[in-house]
This record gives structure tokens, sequence and C-alpha cells, in this order.
């Protein structure tokens, strides 16, 4: 099972500030292992992320996104206490939600 | 003795049916998730292909589109990029690493309060321009920024 999910969102002004910090390999499928084996394509390939339920950023990645991948993004019309809900889905099928609150700064 | 072995074959028979419906419930998951991942672009070897991928063939250079990310990076496998957008209803920015062996390497949507903005952090395999693709209003824009690579980070 995959390891939750940082995330912060903290208001400024009615803009939430949001930063995200996942944890997975990211494996480009270029990379060979200690044994010279090409370790297999391993990586996130969409990231939806939600305001009180109301999808605001649908992203879609490729391998070259970084290990432990950040993102950050800002939400509009936001006040403290909504929820922003953010999921991931891998290459390999592989899914993890994780929620926060918007925080006043 | 006959009794029970007619109930196994019964339950044997059920569970197959739960395992094929299963099958196509899953197969049936993974088709429509496929429609919406770009395979094409992020396939793409050449920033003309990834363009085109997107439809974004005619985009015009735009001095609204600010590109955040540092003029020397030491460590290719950690580049943190920003994009940000100041172009009225901005849907779409895609991020393209021009001379990675496939450029495109991300696009995001924005919907309801979504700002013109984001930040992430990539990978890159040497020296390159940075391209922000913006999508707003139904036309395309481009900008674009070089990074210098000391260590490549794709290997």
């Amino acid at each position: 099972m995959s390891d939750p999910m940082k995330i912060r969102a903290t208001l400024q002004g009615d803009v939430a500030d949001v930063r995200i910090l996942m944890l997975h390999p990211m494996e480009t499928g270029q990379r060979r292992d200690g044994k010279g084996q090409i370790v297999p394509l391993h990586f996130i390939q969409s990231v939806v992320v939600t305001h009180n339920g109301k999808t605001v950023l649908d992203a879609q990645w490729s391998q070259a996104v970084s290990r432990n991948p950040f993102l950050g993004l800002r939400v509009k019309g936001a006040k403290a206490g909504d929820k922003i809900s953010v999921t991931w889905t891998d290459n390999k099928g592989d899914k993890r939600t994780d929620e926060a609150a918007v925080s006043a700064s | 003795m006959n009794s029970t072995r007619r109930s196994l074959l019964r339950l044997a028979g059920s569970a197959g049916t739960l395992a094929v419906a299963g099958m196509a419930g899953l197969l049936r998951s993974a088709a429509t998730w496929a429609a919406t991942w770009n395979k094409a672009g992020f396939e793409s070897k050449a920033v003309a292909e990834v363009l085109k991928s997107l439809g974004a063939t005619d985009a015009a250079e735009s001095k609204d589109i600010a590109i955040t990310a540092p003029d020397i990076a030491e460590n290719g496998a950690v580049v943190p990029v920003a994009v940000t957008s100041r172009i009225p209803n901005t849907q779409q920015i895609s991020i393209v690493a021009e001379k990675n062996p496939f450029p495109l390497a991300a696009t995001f949507e924005m919907a309801g309060g979504g700002e013109g903005y984001v930040s992430t952090r990539l990978k890159m395999g040497q020296t390159s321009d940075v391209w922000a693709v913006v999508k707003a209003g139904g036309r395309y824009y481009v900008a674009k920024k070089e990074v210098k690579i000391t260590v490549g980070g794709c290997g």
C-alpha cells in the first residue's frame, strides 16, 4: 500500500494556496538497478484535486515528474474549513486519496 | 453424498460468474481512464508532435505567461518549475521539457475555482528550453525559458 500524502492548504485572502507532496517512486523505465536490469515504468498518470467535492484541477503526468512529486496550486473562492481532496492513480492502477481542510493563515 | 457434490458445483459456478463480472468492470474502468490520458502526446519524442497532440500548432508567444524555474539546476532529477498564466480564462497548462526523451511532462486542466497557476518538480536529462503551453478561451499560447542542467536526471 502506498504512503499517505502530505497536503497543506492555507488561506491567503479568498485564495487557498494548496501544496501537496505525494510519495511515489516515479520510475522512468530507463534506470537500471544494481544487477543491470531495467526498472520498469511506474509513475503517477493522473491527479485530481477537488474543493468541497468540485474538481478544480485535473492533471495528467508523464514519468518526467520527479520522485515523490510535489504539486502546488491555488483555489479561488475558498474559505477556512473547506475540504481539499486529492486522488492519484498510477500506471499500475494503484490509487490513493487523501483529504485536508483549508486553514486560515 | 451426491447432494454435497451438487452444491459444490453450484458454488463453483456462481464464483465463476462473479469473477467474470469483476473482470469486465476492471476492463471498462481502464478504457475510460485511457481516453483521458493523452497517450499520443506523452509518447511523442519531439516538441512539434507534442504540440500537434495538444492541438496547439498555431500557438502564439505570450508575455502573460511566467515560467518560474532556476537558470541553472545542479540536479536534473529535481527541477522546480512553476507556471503562472495571467491570461483570462486559462483552462489548461502543459509543461514541456524540449530535450527530454519524451518532452511532454505534464498537462493540468483547471476547472471551477482553479487558478492559472501550477507548481511542480520535473526530471530533465540535459540543458534545454522548458515550454509552457497555455490554453485559454479556446486559443493556445506558449512561453519558453532555458534551464541549464549540471547533472542529468533521466538515468
